[in-house]
């Protein structure tokens, strides 16, 4: 085993990460700041982010406004003074990272550029032609490679968080190179390690979304929020559940049933029109869309394929010229995957899961409740998405509390003692259950099939529908899996870069992460948002107005409790799209 | 259509063997399948202790670069179909050292990739609250395909250079220097210029092109070097022409 | 970066064979291409003898054409004139990717560049043909 230590341990090298560790140097140069990445940072999923990143910036915009829409699409679910913290600080974030170098997309004059989004009252959504993401994270990247003070751990896979005294020091992580065991000791950690989208079977995630910080706060005893909160995009391609960016939809693509109508005229979200409508039809949340195809499949007016029902996403009226100018990913995608040219075809799209509202709960610093341990990020939940995520709020989000995440891990690492011996002592413990796993005989599970059944009980218990009933099942199979978790059979015992073992550990995750899940979607007897209870069809703002806590119980299974929402200037009001 | 197709893949365990050896494996045939989910069935189903990387399936990542049938290839946009009637070779990425399997070590490449200084430099920088640098859509254009690069190293495993010249610095980092040469709020070209033509640098390039040919996302990096060696032919002729570019 | 990992003993390293070359048709056509350098050399060195011959006399001078007449010589310079009319094909379709040019904004086709480059040639061998063929 080897240790290692410095001040503050970043955990993933995504958007979230790179730019606390940046904040972090420049706060304080003294500080040592170290990131632990099970991947290379730029393989982090930030990096299939398409659409855009908004901000306000143009005339005729307000910050009240960005905030009333962040709010209103939240459900009234988010905390209304981290919102309007995030709203202030998203401009200078963004004006920031164009200093560094993003080649955001130009008006002719030369400033930058904004387009409509899913949500937003007014256009103010940056983007860099519709790689959004994949240009902010190789930024932030190269931009990170300038500070020496910055060491990376790269490809080590984060195990265990140490914590003693009352407070986080530090972490185990396995060097996949070499299979060493390192002890990583640190005076403050900042989890950035993304979402859980893998849970599900039908995602846009990449295979390394496994929630891998979420679960290692929840079993050192932080709470998870919102879990219960899961958005599906609602326009993935089919098969391989790609991500078709909101940007098709905000630049006039329509959304057609098997009769080529714009169903979304049936659900309240306005009347259609030839152009795009700000927060009107296909440009309404993503909760709505994704529920609007459910109740669609069931009348019978979506099509059928050979990998479930879909339906028709049209964006050839928008001609050849806009389709290469703005959604060019969006073409070689569809060419490449679906075989279809979307300037000549519809495209087949469903809702697929996308991403994850809750997360490790955190305050309006970036502070769990477990001192010492930090979260920014898609894996923390501060809150400012509430039970629905605009399009083009994450990736600001990224930056404005990787930055605030950075600082206040970076004041708070400044005023402590170094960690002790022991954490040492835990470090090795650590050590000693990876090697009894990796050793580990008989066994009769595979991987791969667990997995797979987890998957397909998160689709059918916990999905854009929900009931008692099916959320009652689908916590009993989660709990069966639990157990046969227990019985695993790994093939590869060796110690150089052994995926097998992190495929194992990365299962473990998900499970605990689905169990915490399905216990906050029963606790919460309300439909908000994302969550939608058939059996509470309406939003109980007496009864709900709460955000859900997770805490893993004494015997694993999660234990909910309620935390109120902050509310400052907008009473919750009705949620209203098209009208 | 074929039922299953045969994969033809290398194996390295280093506590076992000191050479790679290989090993067939035959998977199901379906035409939307990539060489990618292949190599999945083949860990979930068949031998679990087959090792690679991959992430996000969709050729945006750079995680999964392979040699298929001994050309680079992103295994998640090489689909099957391609490739029949079989037996299909997937081997590691050429040129870097075999950590296991399928994975390479790309250290060479990252320390690299640090040297020629790939982040915006100004000599001074404008204040925040002036606002955004102004850049044109043309302006943006001069440098956009070169700031495309995914760090996949397929033109690394490409280019005979990197292959038999150790010190070369390689297609995709003197590509990303470049994206930073012509970005007209970069004011670094100076800097980067003694690296870029030094040892190592864009001389040991002979324009065998293979680079350009097999990158995924069109940046293009055999421009970028030719374009180069006309600046460094420039400034090493008129040393004293053009400010900070 | 992974300091323990750097340069670790257990990594194959595969040897890169000296027949490389032969392993791709590109590869191939590119030891082609730049052989041509060699043919383009015999060439200039050809002309440089002329010069001697001239100046040695016309009696010289008149051996030096006979043997420049000669079977293997001129079999030689037919396969020097394939690899130079290779040599400037190749360059002239690479040319471009040396020359970004861009008017008004907009990048000039890399087929333009090409094509102007050929334009100069073949105008530059009508000139010199003319000067030499005119009687």
């Amino acid at each position: 085993m080897e240790f290692a230590s410095c001040d503050v341990l970043v955990v993933g090298g995504g958007g979230a990460g790179l730019r606390a560790a940046i904040a972090v140097a420049e706060a304080d140069p003294s500080l040592r700041v170290a990131v632990v990445s099970k991947v290379y940072p730029m393989r982090s999923h930030t990096v299939s982010a398409e659409g855009g990143a908004a901000a306000v910036i143009k005339p005729g915009d307000s910050l009240d406004a960005h905030a009333y829409d962040t709010i209103s699409g939240g459900d009234w679910l988010p905390d209304q003074d981290v919102v309007e913290a995030f709203v202030r600080e998203a401009p200078e974030e963004m004006l920031r990272l164009e200093h560094w170098g993003c080649p955001w997309s130009r008006e002719p004059d030369g400033s930058v550029a904004v387009r409509a989004f899913g949500g937003m009252t007014v256009e103010r959504t940056w983007f860099a032609a519709d790689k959004t993401g994949f240009h902010m994270l190789h930024t932030l990247f190269q931009t990170s490679l300038k500070y020496e003070g910055v060491q990376r751990f790269d490809e080590c896979f984060a195990t265990r968080l140490l914590v003693d005294d009352g407070r986080c020091q530090g972490l185990v992580a396995i060097e996949l190179a070499t299979g060493r065991v390192l002890g990583i000791t640190a005076r403050a950690v900042i989890l950035c390690t993304g979402g859980c989208g893998k849970v599900f079977a039908f995602t846009t995630n990449a295979a390394i979304k496994n929630g891998d910080g979420m679960a290692l706060a929840y079993r050192a005893g932080a709470p998870l929020k919102d879990m219960e909160f899961v958005q599906y995009h609602p326009t993935g391609l089919p098969f391989t559940g790609i991500l078709i960016t909101e940007a098709a939809r905000s630049e006039g693509g329509y959304l057609l049933n098997k009769d080529g109508y714009r169903y979304l005229q049936d659900y309240d979200l306005g009347k259609p029109q030839p152009k795009p409508v700000l927060r009107s039809m296909e440009l309404g949340p993503r909760d709505r869309l994704s529920q609007a195809f459910v109740k669609e499949q069931e009348k019978g007016r979506t099509l059928k394929g050979p990998y479930g029902d879909y339906v028709h996403l049209d964006v050839r009226h928008l001609g050849e010229a806009l389709i290469d100018r703005k959604l060019p990913f969006v073409r070689e995608l569809c060419l490449k995957y679906e075989n279809i040219d979307p300037v000549k075809e519809m495209i087949a799209v469903r809702p697929v899961a996308h991403y994850m509202m809750g997360g490790v709960s955190t305050d309006i610093q970036g502070a769990t409740p477990l001192p010492g341990l930090y979260a920014a990020g898609e894996c923390a939940c501060v809150s400012i998405n509430g039970a629905n995520r605009l399009g083009s709020n994450s990736l600001p989000e990224l930056l404005v509390f990787g930055a605030r995440a950075g600082r206040s891990a970076a004041a708070f690492a400044a005023r402590q003692k170094t960690p002790g011996t022991a954490v040492s002592a835990q470090a090795v413990d650590e050590e000693h259950r990876l090697h009894d796993l990796l050793g580990r005989r008989g066994g009769k599970e595979r991987i791969a099939t667990l997995r797979s059944e987890m998957q397909q009980a998160m689709e059918r218990s916990a999905g854009i529908y929900r009931t008692q009933a099916s959320l009652e099942e689908g916590a009993a199979a989660l709990g069966k899996l639990s157990e046969r978790y227990q019985d695993l059979a790994l093939d590869d015992r060796s110690q150089t870069f052994n995926t097998e073992l992190t495929a194992a550990l990365e299962l473990g995750y998900m499970l605990e992460l689905a169990r915490a899940i399905v216990a906050s979607a029963l606790w919460r007897r309300e439909s908000r948002g994302s969550h939608q209870r058939t059996d509470f069809p309406k939003r109980d703002d007496q009864g709900y107005l709460s955000h859900s806590l997770a805490y893993r119980g004494e015997d694993r299974a999660p234990r909910v409790e309620a935390l109120p929402v902050t509310i400052t200037r907008w009473p919750p009001g009705e949620r209203v799209y098209g009208r | 259509m074929p039922e299953a197709v045969t994969l033809v893949v290398t194996r390295y365990r280093p506590e076992q063997e000191s050479e790679p050896t290989t090993e067939r494996f035959e998977v199901p045939f379906r035409k939307e399948w990539v060489v990618l989910d292949a190599l999945n069935y083949v860990k979930d189903r068949l031998d679990g202790s087959l090792s690679f990387r991959w992430s996000c399936r969709m050729g945006v990542c750079g995680s999964c670069g392979m040699m298929v049938n001994g050309e680079p290839k992103l295994t998640c946009g090489a689909f099957l179909g391609d490739f029949l009637p079989g037996p299909i070779r997937v081997e590691p990425l050429r040129f870097f050292p075999v950590i296991r399997d399928l994975i390479v070590d790309i250290g060479d490449f990252l320390r690299k990739l640090r040297r020629v200084k790939p982040w915006l430099e100004r000599a001074e920088e404008k204040p925040l609250g002036e606002g955004e640098y102004l850049q044109t859509p043309d302006q943006l254009d001069a440098y956009k395909p070169f700031s495309m690069c995914i760090n996949c190293l397929l033109c690394y495993s490409a280019c005979p250079i990197y292959g038999l010249e150790p010190s070369f610095l390689g297609p995709a980092a003197i590509a990303l220097a470049q994206r930073y040469n012509l970005d007209n709020r970069d004011q670094g070209s100076r800097d980067r210029l003694e690296i870029l033509s030094g040892k190592g640098g864009i001389w040991e390039c002979t324009f065998v092109g293979q680079c350009t040919e097999v990158c995924p996302k069109h940046v293009d990096p055999a421009r970028a070097i030719q374009q180069y060696k006309l600046t460094a032919a420039m400034h090493w002729l008129m040393p004293w022409a053009g400010g900070s570019r | 970066m992974s300091r323990h990992t750097a340069f670790h003993p257990r990594w194959y390293r595969p040897r890169v064979s000296v027949w490389w070359w032969l392993e791709k048709r590109a590869y191939a056509l590119f030891v082609l291409r730049e052989t041509s350098s060699v043919f383009v050399a015999l060439v200039a060195g050809t002309t440089l003898l002329q010069v001697r011959a001239v100046k040695a006399g016309p009696e010289a001078y008149a051996r030096f054409l006979e043997w420049l007449g000669t079977p293997p010589v001129l079999a030689v310079h037919a396969l020097a004139f394939a690899f130079v009319l290779f040599h400037a094909v190749t360059w002239f379709n690479l040319a471009p990717k040396a020359m970004t040019l861009r008017l008004g904004g907009k990048k000039v086709p890399d087929a333009v560049i090409a094509a102007a480059n050929y334009a100069g040639w073949i105008l530059a061998s009508a000139l010199v043909a003319f000067l030499m063929l005119r009687d």
